[in-house]
């Protein structure tokens, strides 16, 4: 086993490259995390109590939840169907539709945000159609759900496709013999091979979409207590030299993060025995 | 021939259409409408080069840093056992799951002036927050699990039986691992870095709060974008997004040619 | 006649899996579909499941055109070469699952969905193992419940796809006897795709030997053993020896020596001869026949193996009883005298 590298390797090296590993990690990462706590508590408990239970707050709490509500359904459905068709039939194009499906993956959210306003802004293409309508997509919270939905699309997708790619297709197949309709081979016998893949990208996705930060400032108008979602309102927070408040909203997100780092180690240990295909997150 | 082929593939091109492609569309086609002219404008201001030449060069020298030391992580991670391996190798996944706002104001906090580092570099004149060097820490963040978790898996499935060899033909371990190992691993390596570099180029709630935001200094590519809408310049906000988009594009194209060069050379 | 399959093309890209296919199968007939590995035979089977669909031509079942039914409404019973089990199902709710997908109207009650469920359990002797998970099962227990799976929809035609391929000698063996005896009772139409011909020869009522993509040769076993229409076929079934020989007069001449001609051959003229490596008699001394040195006896279950070099060059190995091989001793110089031998055309 690999780990016996510590009797292999001279002591010092290992001592030397432990000690450097570690002070690394607190710096880069511990630091940072420990300064959020810190200083959310930083005027003590009332203080931090009272920034959470502030309405505008709360407002914000509220709406990250909405948007996160809507876009990872969304995205979840679509990770199913993108996957099904990529990865239990063959057709042309394949592989430049995942590239499409990769995408939003690499661009920074700020564009995500952008590529929305060009769209459907005041000067928008549809700008002009819209406000024929009476219809406002930017500076709503229609627009902080198709920015969110964008900017998490690929997560689920991701998971599924390279593990659902190398459990083939014949159990769907003898499903089909056996007289399964596309329903009930998907509820049946695709989705129970993949739930634990669909679970840990439902759990990237949400962790994503709630602390989204680029793409909703550029398309949200940053209108307090009705378009501020937690991330967004943090800013407004800190702007404002508000640090305490700023943090303490922070410290909600930064527990949501921890836990999901928690839940997706067991999902890991779990996932690992179920034969998962190569990935790159 | 399974069932259900083509509502799948309908209901997957048109969300993409919706999301993906005309969105991209809009990116690729409106940077022109105000003429060639304007679009040449916006891309050649000093302040638009300053901006570019800011997150592309921050986010190369923090991918870099992150090359080394999450190579070290990683191979710690991997090779050696130690009490609290396992926290620190879940807490490598931190900023993938921290938001980028909160990680934005720590940050912040820690690298100003009167911040918990900050302050060690305040007396000697040295500012850290508010500084392309506040950005580039920023970046280091970001870019951290991308490299130790694109060099992990491969470094688990190393042969050890060719360090094996090396060890009984008399090579000491530095020998080892500059000869034989880190050859193995340089294209994941890169692939890391690639992963890291193309995050960070785009990356924005982490570092706005500790970029100065000072136009030609401390000013990140993202945020002219967000200047420019809010100016209402949409075809120069999309000149912006265009241009950085095209760029991280032809250097993810020139790094996997590379990756792919490296590891052929290993294979044949 | 119930299944009849009518000049099946087949492409996938640019290789022709199948050109031009006919064949038939009687009602509860046991029909094996043998060739080598890219014969087409996997696909001739995935089409009359409905797992492809042909370029052209027609597959009918009791007069019913079945490509214009979908899988699901085939009423096909198939068994995969990997089994294919619900991994995340038990071994009951495997066997229920085509039950279950009945359309409201003709699906059983839950109770008699279990009663049968435990029938097929018991006709598979698998009654200990209903709440077993497919990883807890062993090979030859896997391939009987993706059998019972496939019949518990009670299926018009059952379709089984290499069935014993994964599976060690004595399993295969033994189950090769019992899928006989499971099709006696059940008297379903069965077709069977396999690339060994001891099993489709041993269980099969009749026999369809493809090659790349074309029927060979239809028939029963018998047929296809005693009277091969080519020497594909000749070779496919049992070992071959191949020797150039000249026909003369009804009779192919072997380095002078005449053996007997079994069949139908070419005229006079250049040939190829094809002998069973158990069919030559060994003498020593002076006289008739191939001029060979044994090199090697070696005893292989019941027959002793003789490896000969032939004096006029290459080797060849011919079959003995034990008690012929006795007699004879490695390095030793031997005539050998084919009984009897088929002869073709030389290839091309």
């Amino acid at each position: 086993m690999s780990r016996s590298a510590t009797r292999r390797d001279p002591g010092w090296m290992v001592n030397a490259l432990i000690v450097v590993s570690v002070i690394y990690f607190a710096l880069v990462l511990l630091l940072p995390l420990g300064t959020v706590f810190a200083e959310a508590l930083r005027k003590g408990l009332g203080a931090y109590l009272a920034a959470i239970a502030d309405p505008e707050a709360q407002s914000a709490i509220w709406l990250t939840l909405i948007v996160t509500a809507i876009a990872v359904p969304l995205n979840t459905a679509f990770g199913v169907a993108a996957a099904w068709a990529v990865t239990k039939f063959e057709f042309w194009g394949k592989n430049a539709l995942v590239t499409l499906i990769d995408l939003p993956f690499s661009i920074s959210p700020v564009i995500s945000g952008l590529v929305f306003v060009l769209l459907y802004g005041a000067h928008g293409w549809f700008g002009a159609l819209l406000d024929n309508y009476n219809v406002q997509i930017i500076f709503t919270v229609t627009a902080l759900v198709l920015a969110t939905t964008l900017v998490t699309l690929p997560f689920v997708a991701r998971e599924l496709i390279p593990l659902m790619q190398s459990q083939g297709a014949d159990e769907e197949a003898a499903a089909v013999t056996l007289g399964a309709g596309a329903w009930r081979t998907l509820f049946f016998v695709t989705l129970p091979n993949i739930r634990w893949a669909l679970m840990y990208g439902v759990l990237l996705c949400t962790a994503r979409a709630m602390g989204e930060f680029g793409a909703v400032s550029v398309v949200s108008g940053h209108i307090r207590g009705q378009t501020a979602t937690m991330p967004l309102q943090i800013e407004i927070l800190y702007n404002e030299y508000n640090s305490v408040a700023a943090f303490s909203l922070a410290s909600l997100l930064a527990f949501f993060a921890l836990v999901t780092l928690a839940i997706k180690t067991a999902l890991e240990a779990r996932f690992a025995d179920d034969l998962a295909a190569q990935r790159l997150r | 021939m399974l069932p259900g082929f083509g509502p799948a593939l309908g209901f997957t091109l048109l969300y993409l259409s919706f999301f993906v492609l005309i969105p991209l569309a809009a990116l690729v086609l409106r940077p022109w409408e105000a003429g060639f002219g304007h679009f040449w404008a916006v891309i050649s201001d000093a302040r638009t080069l300053d901006a570019l030449r800011l997150s592309f060069g921050a986010s190369f020298i923090a991918a870099s840093i992150n090359a080394v030391f999450g190579t070290i992580v990683a191979w710690v991670l991997v090779r050696y056992d130690f009490p609290a391996r396992r926290l620190l190798d879940a807490l490598v996944d931190l900023p993938f799951a921290l938001p980028t706002a909160v990680a934005g104001i720590a940050l912040a906090a820690i690298y100003a002036p009167n911040g918990i580092i900050g302050s060690l570099f305040a007396p000697m004149g040295v500012r850290i927050a508010y500084t392309p060097l506040g950005v580039m820490i920023a970046l280091i963040f970001v870019g951290f699990p991308f490299m130790v978790r694109s060099i992990q898996p491969v470094l688990e499935d190393l042969d050890l039986e060719a360090e094996e060899a090396a060890a009984t033909l008399g090579a000491n371990r530095l020998r080892t691992i500059w000869q034989i190992v880190l050859p193995a691993i340089a294209p994941a390596i890169l692939a890391g870095f690639s992963l890291a570099l193309a995050r960070a180029v785009g990356e924005y709630g982490s570092v706005i709060f500790i970029a100065g935001n000072i136009p030609n200094v401390s000013e990140i590519a993202p945020l002219l974008i967000v200047i420019r809408l809010d100016e209402f310049d949409y075809a120069g906000a999309a000149a912006v997004g265009f241009v950085m988009l095209s760029i991280s594009f032809l250097l993810l194209l020139a790094l996997n040619t590379l990756q792919d060069f490296i590891s052929r050379r290993g294979r044949s | 006649m119930s299944l009849v399959i009518s000049n099946i093309k087949k492409q996938f890209g640019r290789f022709p899996a199948l050109n031009d296919v006919s064949l038939f199968a009687e009602d509860g007939e046991f029909l094996a579909l043998l060739g080598p590995s890219g014969s087409g035979k996997t696909t001739v089977l995935r089409i009359i499941a409905g797992l492809e669909q042909p370029d052209s031509g027609a597959v009918s079942f009791r007069g019913e055109d079945l490509l214009a039914t979908p899988v699901r409404r085939r009423g096909i019973g198939f068994v995969f070469q990997h089994y294919a089990l619900f991994r995340h199902m038990t071994v009951e709710q495997n066997i229920g699952f085509g039950i279950h997908a009945k359309p409201a109207r003709s699906r059983p009650s839950s109770a008699e969905i279990k009663s049968r469920v435990g029938e097929l359990l018991t006709m598979m002797q698998l009654d200990t193992l209903g709440k077993r998970f497919p990883s807890q099962l062993s090979g030859g227990q896997r391939q009987r419940v993706a059998l019972a799976r496939a019949l518990a929809i009670e299926p018009k035609i059952l379709l089984l796809d290499e069935p014993f391929g994964a599976l060690d000698a004595k399993v295969r063996r033994e189950l090769r006897a019992w899928l006989r005896d499971l099709h006696e009772r059940t008297g379903l139409t069965t077709i069977f795709v396999t690339h060994d011909q001891e099993e489709a020869l041993e269980i099969a009522d009749r026999v369809a030997l493809l090659k790349q993509g074309a029927l060979e040769q239809v028939g029963t076993p018998e047929e296809l053993y005693h009277e091969p229409a080519s020497a594909f076929v000749f070779d496919f079934l049992g070992d071959t020896i191949q020797l150039p020989c000249t026909v003369d007069g009804g009779v192919a001449v072997i380095e002078g020596f005449g053996v007997p001609i079994l069949g139908a051959h070419p005229e006079k003229g250049p040939a190829m001869a094809y002998l069973r490596p158990d069919e030559f008699e060994v003498e020593t001394g002076e006289g008739a026949g191939l001029a060979a040195r044994i090199r090697d006896i070696s005893l292989v279950g019941p027959h002793a193996s003789l490896d000969c070099a032939l004096d006029r060059g290459g080797a060849i190995e011919i079959r003995l009883e034990h008690d012929e091989a006795e007699k004879l001793s490695p390095r030793e110089r031997v005539r050998l005298l084919p009984r009897r031998t088929r002869v073709w055309a030389l290839p091309a």
